[in-house]
């Protein structure tokens, strides 16, 4: 027991080293990527090919002055970005990262905890992202970073509605919270993504919008609000803020490839795993089949980061009305058809056949209707 | 079979103290390690340059408050149908059917909630 | 000495118990003792989640998810969003007169006296810990329980939200030509 917590422990430290890591790191790939897009040269002066740039641009927030508006609520504007770093920072225990590892003779999951509600527990936690933006900026007494934190949280909470019932049908199909099982049942190619194409479209978008991504960065619109919510921060503070949203998106890339393509699974990795254990002994062979898994999950987790990017440097904000009416008038529709859909093809006997016969049947009644209702408009 | 046990929270012990231990570290790093010049000028809201009016705490639009009722009801109706989706291949069709209907007993009410242009957020 | 001696041979769990006991007296003090209605919502949302902690402990594991998600994430918010809206540099004065204050006291003091006399009768049935099924707070246990035996019950609880929601309809939204209040 002491022994397998000492490992855990073990593991939990590198999940959180890796994360905080990769975070620091996404802030350098996203002007390395912009710059790409923009046709520009990007970071170039912090060691060689700017590799050290987020070491720099963390060592200048420190440096800089700490302040505190005299207006504000002085308890609650320092805890405010402290609750965004932490909830952002609690939800990665949950995540599988590998198989399991063999050590003396025991097996042991790559994973901070295997709980039996796992992905409720990343969906409590996301619920409760919505407090550090809004105490920041009811805290800081200004007008910009009020309406930028309502926006937040008026945002948030809109999409999160699509996302739970998005998360449903991943659950109808597989049965369980736990997100080890879920992916266990992705064995191989047997990908959630191809089981549902829509679920899998809708949960992207949601969670571009659950971390405030552009197109979905009302909260910080600068033409609008100068910086949003935090408007009135400096130094680590406004630190801590922007460093959890990219916290927050490798989380969300991480849940996104462990629900919809498979985590550690990839196409003959029984045949990599019985010819390195042939190879290699037990023990070693299998480890290492576990370690080619995790590189496979982060190569998966750094193609979503990479595409949260591109959207960010392609797409043009929407209105705030756009974005409320694509949440409500849209998103939450549609995954409600997605969930029945998945749910009868699933009691189905050929449930990969008729969720693609049920999402066709689907289209054609919607646009077919609407052709209708359009014909009917024109003669009028 | 246990299908699982209060034990297996406590890794959860080892990365909230990591993570409130780095949260802690970050924010007494900056406020010591910085500079301290204090002016009335720099400490008061930003508001683009002009002196701001009043109390920034103003009454916001009632449509934010509408939305967050609803997130509420509908939220519930999501937790509802965990149980279900966990339950779904033992309950077959008879849960489908009795899902169905609950789930067509709030699309009325979202039906309702179009038509009353509750979501309109272009018009008053 | 002896306070002591009890304190060093506490186990983990009873450590755990008592932690998030003091966490959840202290978040519930906090919520009614503090000034600003906003520092009440936060405190009010660490007792929320310190409760969840000791569904844990219980093995509630789906109703320590669903505390967070339902109380901690949507209730709160909808309380923050509400004080929001009012002003809050006007101090209500209603609770300073004193037939307010002796109605609020004698109302609090009943309600404490019903609650212990509850208590005192209430039979508390001791779980025989060795047949005693982990199993019964999981979310299988519970689905099964809500939708097999309880499913008129989950069917009415769809009238209901639909009430809630052209309730609040009614309330929050203007009507065209309706005059303001």
């Amino acid at each position: 027991m002491e022994f397998i917590l000492l490992i855990k422990g073990l593991i939990i430290l590198t999940i959180f080293a890796l994360s905080l890591g990769i975070a620091a790191y996404e802030t350098y790939f996203e002007r390395v990527i912009a710059a790409y897009i923009q046709d520009r040269v990007g970071p170039d002066r912090a060691g060689p090919f700017g590799i050290l740039q987020p070491l720099a641009d963390a060592g200048k927030l420190f440096f800089k002055e700490d302040f505190i508006p005299t207006l504000a609520d002085k308890g609650l504007f320092i805890i405010g970005p402290g609750i965004a770093m932490l909830t952002a920072l609690m939800s990665s225990a949950v995540i599988p990262f590998g198989d399991t590892l063999l050590i003396k003779g025991q097996y042991i999951p790559v994973q901070g905890m295997d709980v039996n509600i796992g992905i409720l527990w990343v969906f409590g936690i996301v619920s409760l992202g919505v407090y550090g933006i809004l105490i920041g900026g009811w805290a800081s007494n200004n007008k910009y970073s009020l309406y930028g934190a309502i926006r937040a949280a008026s945002q948030n909470i809109s999409y999160e509605l699509a996302m739970g019932i998005t998360l449903l049908s991943v659950i109808v199909v597989t049965g369980s919270l736990s997100i080890r099982t879920i992916v266990g049942l992705q064995h191989g190619i047997d990908w959630n993504i191809f089981y549902q194409p829509v679920g899998f479209l809708i949960f992207v978008t949601c969670s571009l919008a659950e971390c405030n991504r552009t197109p979905f960065d009302l909260p910080e619109s600068e033409n609008e609000l100068v910086a949003g919510y935090h408007t009135e921060y400096g130094s680590m503070k406004l630190g801590l803020y922007l460093f959890s949203e990219y916290v927050n998106m490798f989380i969300s890339s991480a849940i996104i490839a462990s629900l919809f393509l498979g985590a550690y699974n990839y196409p003959g990795m029984d045949f990599v795993h019985s010819f390195l254990t042939g190879k290699l002994g037990e023990s070693f062979g299998h480890n290492l089949a576990t370690v080619l898994g995790i590189l496979v999950y982060i190569l998966k987790i750094f193609f979503f980061i990479f595409v949260f990017m591109w959207v960010r440097w392609t797409l043009p904000r929407f209105k705030y009305d756009q974005l409320m009416n694509m949440a409500w008038k849209w998103m939450m529709p549609l995954s409600i058809v997605n969930l029945i859909i998945v749910a009868a093809a699933e009691l189905s006997p050929y449930p990969l056949l008729f969720n693609y016969i049920g999402l066709a049947i689907f289209a054609f009644l919607y646009f077919g209707s609407r052709t209708v209702y359009n014909n009917k408009k024109s003669k009028l | 079979m246990n299908k699982g046990l209060p034990q297996d929270y406590l890794p959860l012990l080892i990365q909230f103290s990591l993570a409130l231990g780095f949260v802690v570290m970050t924010i007494f790093a900056s406020t010591y390690l910085g500079p301290r010049l204090r002016s009335k000028r720099k400490e008061d809201p930003f508001e683009c340059g002009i002196e701001s009016q009043g109390d920034a705490r103003l009454p916001m639009s009632v449509k934010y408050f509408l939305i967050a009722i609803l997130f509420v009801l509908f939220d519930v109706e999501i937790i509802f149908m965990y149980p279900w989706a966990v339950n779904f291949k033992k309950l077959g069709w008879f849960g489908f059917t009795e899902m169905l209907m609950f789930v067509g007993f709030l699309m009325a009410g979202f039906y309702y909630i179009i038509k009353k242009g509750v979501l309109n957020w272009d018009e008053d | 000495m002896h306070f002591l001696e009890i304190i060093k041979n506490l186990s983990l769990v009873q450590w755990a118990f008592y932690f998030l006991s003091i966490l959840t007296l202290y978040g519930a003090l906090g919520t009614i003792l503090s000034k600003n209605p906003i520092h009440s919502v936060i405190y009010l949302v660490v007792t929320f989640f310190s409760i969840s902690g000791i569904y844990i402990m219980l093995n509630a594991q789906f109703l320590a998810a669903v505390n967070v998600i339902v109380y901690a994430g949507a209730i709160m918010v909808l309380f923050l969003f509400v004080l929001m809206f009012l002003n809050l540099k006007e101090e209500s004065t209603e609770m300073k007169t004193s037939p307010m204050l002796i109605a609020a006291v004698s109302t609090g003091l009943l309600l404490g006296l019903i609650l212990i006399a509850t208590i005192r009768k209430a039979e508390i049935t001791r779980v025989n810990y060795n047949d005693f099924d982990p199993n019964t707070g999981l979310i299988e246990t519970l689905g099964m329980v809500l939708y097999k035996n309880y499913m008129l019950p989950f069917e009415l609880v769809s009238v209901l939200f639909l009430v809630a929601m052209s309730g609040a309809i009614l309330l929050g939204k203007r009507e065209k030509g309706e005059s303001h209040f």
